[in-house]
């Protein structure tokens, strides 16, 4: 792998708590990785360590092959998208985007900014104030604030979550499409499993300042190693000892052989029918079905069954 | 980062140090030293300067000095909490309330005080007004005493106890007030019982803001107190000048910082933390 | 609980009018014809006497010097400090920087008259200009740290993360976005410090030298003699105009 980002054994301690313990992780030139996790999981930790504001405990970053660790945040060719977007009220949003190319007295400031509030659709906005704009006006100046320094590597900590809900699918095909055009690798922290499934090329998953597992998001979706990972992407039932994904419970009245269980309850959601259950030993657990299969009652008995490929076993 | 942090701070701590401690440690010093000659001071070293303060007149005025900063600090406190009350339940007119208290505060203290000597005097608008009133034939001397003094503190340090009761009222929980109403208590019991002893922090941080200026002050009472309520503040700038006695006004002066310390020791907790 | 009731708004007004009476008598005495407590009639005389009074316009012109100088310095210090006190907190100085606004005036005019003669036995200087100027930034400083640092709790940390994180410096971090979005509470603690040092009398009657006497110096002798209502005029002038600056130092802080 042609690796941007590497981070070895990277642990961040404070007093009180470990926010990140050991995590390892290669990042590809190009891809759109997600770190994926709780709040309090260390993500934003581990994403401020690669920026440079905190300092690791141990362990090393490589970007590009070259120890990054010991340098300030204005010495790595390193550039991050904030959550809040942190403007700069008292600049103009042209001012906002040339800031960096400023410190660094480039040539062809004009022009640069020109292009990259080209490709965010921010141009005719220039001389508007951040108080003036709208806030996903705002998410892609704080984009392309960055993007105009062409970093190695950008790090976006949960953009979208300050987004109102309605935009952020639209959000979230812009910034993959931005992505795909400008090259440039993405590390996005976000803690809602949907936005990290449909963007990444890749994905980890983070619980408690560790990294559970790293893949394709098929992969760990399918084929999750932990409990955690399963039960993280996606709602899980834990039946009889093995773990089963609600859209690949079969549920039945008539058949003979499974699982028994009695029907709780049965929500009609549109595309598809979500049937809860309880199992024998008191438990719950969730049948999604499409809405031309049998209907289910609250007190049916049923039966579920499921194929063995959609088991998830874990050590 | 250090280094940067460390050269914005240098210029205060120079500050501090030259234009804050150094005079004080030199009025330490000078409070153990003898009077000179023609003023100033000389060695040897004596505690004598301090054992002069047991001296009933100087106790008189020490005395004198708790006794008018106490009164007003309480007639504050009494003066400022209803008004503080008042703004707190005015609404959309809040701010402009609290500004009409604040702004003569910040205006020049000196002329307020002269303000209180134009109206007091033997010759001034009450005497002139009570007299053509037919209230009284010759005029009252209503300046040149203690209570001259405390109505001129009092009048210059209630917003001291407004601000901080304003702030406790304000964020006071009003669903408290209204679940002792539905128990029955009537508006006067759910003051005394319950909004007053939730103010009790705001009362001790009021009282300690007004009673510490209070206790060493000059103006006040060298305007309105002509030279028949001497009070420490007074005491120790007579020692600097016409009494020429120097090591006895640092002694004063450090007994005062000495009080003033204990009663921050006693009464402010980290709270302070607020403002610096 | 919504609103006051009857009895409090009438307490209230009473206290108002305490608290704003005697200084709107004051002014309007300065229009009187007279110098007595009973209105003759209106006049501007006492206004055009406190101008051509050579006393009182170099105090003025005094205190408007010392003022602006110390006022200058100890916004620049205590601008500085406040942000040093912000990245991280120093018990030390905020501990000597509130002290030395508690401390009541006469201990401190006092202090400093005692500094100023042991350091003049070796620099053989007087008290002038120097020394007041010199005493109004070491009280005016803490004033300035407090409205600084007051806007620094509010500010959102991650500008400067931004900014360095863009590739500056912390120097540049500092001069290019933190202290122009301060820059209106810098402007507030300015025209406050202007204030406290406009307006000082204890302090500055004790270090000021025989050609440096202030306004607040000039008002206080001629109080002394007795009423007269040049003061009045001159009072009413200072009231106003250090009433508007203050107002204009409150509209700058809420922006």
């Amino acid at each position: 792998m042609d690796a941007v980002l590497e981070l070895r054994d990277v642990s961040k301690h404070y007093p009180e708590h470990r926010a990140v313990n050991g995590v390892s992780l290669s990042l590809a030139r190009g891809e759109f990785f997600s770190l994926l996790g709780p709040s309090g999981c260390g993500k934003t930790t581990t994403l401020r360590l690669i920026a440079g504001f905190e300092e690791p405990t141990r362990g090393e970053i490589r970007l590009n092959g070259c120890a990054i660790h010991h340098l300030k945040p204005y010495q790595r060719n390193v550039s991050t998208v904030f959550q809040n977007y942190a403007l700069f009220p008292h600049l103009t949003v042209r001012q906002n985007v040339e800031f960096g190319l400023r410190r660094r007295a480039e040539n062809h400031m004009a022009q640069k900014v020109g292009e990259v509030l080209d490709l965010v659709r921010l141009t005719g906005k220039e001389a508007r104030y951040p108080s003036g704009i709208s806030g996903g006006e705002r998410q892609r100046v704080a984009l392309a604030r960055s993007l105009v320094l062409a970093p190695d590597l950008l790090l976006l900590d949960e953009p979208l979550s300050a987004l109102d809900p309605n935009l952020r699918k639209e959000v979230r095909a812009e910034l993959k499409a931005i992505q795909r055009r400008v090259g440039i690798t993405f590390l996005f922290v976000t803690h809602d499993q949907e936005e990290a499934l449909a963007m990444s090329d890749r994905l980890g998953v983070m619980n408690a300042g560790a990294l559970e597992q790293v893949g394709k998001p098929e992969e760990v979706y399918l084929r999750p190693q932990t409990r955690f990972v399963a039960a993280f992407l996606g709602a899980l039932n834990w039946i009889q000892g093995v773990g089963v994904r609600p859209e690949a419970t079969r549920i039945s009245k008539r058949a003979s052989q499974g699982c028994p269980a009695t029907v709780e309850q049965s929500t009609f959601l549109g595309n598809c029918v979500r049937v809860a259950v309880r199992l024998s030993n008191g438990e719950l657990a969730t049948a999604e079905i499409s809405r031309l299969e049998e209907s289910f009652a609250p007190g049916d008995q049923v039966n579920l069954s499921w194929r063995p490929e959609d088991e998830l076993r874990f050590e | 980062m250090k280094r940067l942090r460390a050269w914005f701070l240098a210029p205060t701590w120079v500050t501090m140090l030259a234009l804050f401690a150094a005079p004080l440690l030199i009025i330490c010093a000078y409070s153990l030293e003898t009077r000179g000659v023609y003023g100033g001071v000389s060695l040897p070293w004596t505690i004598e300067s301090y054992q002069r303060l047991a001296d009933p007149i100087y106790l008189a005025i020490l005395w004198r000095s708790f006794w008018i900063a106490g009164i007003s600090t309480v007639l504050c406190l009494l003066l400022g909490f209803p008004l503080a009350l008042f703004i707190s339940r005015s609404g959309r007119r809040k701010h402009l309330y609290l500004s009409l208290v604040i702004l003569p505060f910040w205006t020049s203290f000196l002329v307020r005080t002269y303000a209180w000597m134009f109206l007091l005097r033997d010759t001034g608008l009450i005497n002139a007004a009570l007299q053509a009133l037919g209230l009284i034939h010759d005029p009252i001397p209503l300046l040149y005493n203690d209570g001259a003094v405390i109505l001129g503190l009092v009048y210059g340090y209630l917003p001291f106890t407004v601000l901080p009761l304003y702030a406790t009222l304000e964020r006071l929980d009003s669903s408290l007030i209204e679940a002792a109403a539905d128990l029955g208590a009537r508006p006067l019991t759910v003051l005394g019982r319950v909004i007053v002893p939730l103010c009790a922090p705001a009362i001790r941080a009021g009282a300690i803001l007004v009673f510490i200026p209070c206790l060493g002050t000059y103006l006040t009472s060298d305007l309105l107190g002509g030279g028949k309520s001497v009070m420490i503040g007074n005491l120790i700038q007579n020692q600097f000048t016409t009494a020429r006695d120097w090591p006895f006004g640092s002694a004063i002066s450090l007994t005062l910082m000495a009080m003033v310390l204990a009663l921050l020791i006693a009464f402010v907790r980290r709270d302070r933390e607020g403002l610096l | 609980m919504n609103r006051p009731g009857r009895t409090l708004s009438i307490y209230a007004i009473a206290v108002y009018l305490f608290l704003h009476l005697p200084l709107l008598i004051l002014a309007t005495f300065s229009f009187n014809a007279t110098r007595l407590s009973v209105w003759q009639g209106f006049s501007l005389h006492w206004y055009s006497a406190a101008f051509q009074s050579s006393e009182l316009v170099e105090a003025a012109w005094n205190s408007l010097l010392i003022a602006i100088a110390a006022t200058l310095v100890s916004t620049f210090i205590g601008t500085l400090c406040a942000y040093g006190l912000w990245k991280r907190a120093s018990t030390w100085l905020s501990d000597s920087l509130y002290l030395s606004l508690v401390t009541p005036e006469i201990v401190t005019g006092i202090s400093l008259l005692a500094f100023y003669q042991w350091i003049f036995r070796f620099l053989r200087l007087p008290l002038g200009m120097h020394t007041v100027i010199l005493a109004h930034i070491s009280f005016s400083v803490a004033y300035v740290v407090i409205v600084v640092m007051a806007r620094l709790r509010t500010l959102d940390a991650q500008l400067e993360e931004a900014a360095l994180d863009l590739g500056a410096n912390e120097w540049q971090a500092f001069r290019h976005v933190t202290l122009p979005v301060i820059f209106p509470a810098v402007a507030a603690a300015a025209l406050l410090a202007f204030t406290v040092s406009f307006d000082d009398y204890v302090i500055t009657s004790l270090v000021a030298g025989v050609d440096s006497e202030t306004l607040p110096m000039a008002i206080y002798a001629i109080a002394r003699r007795g009423v007269n209502p040049e003061v009045n005029a001159i009072s009413a002038i200072i009231v106003v105009g250090l009433g508007v600056l203050i107002l204009v130092s409150e509209r700058l802080r809420a922006s």
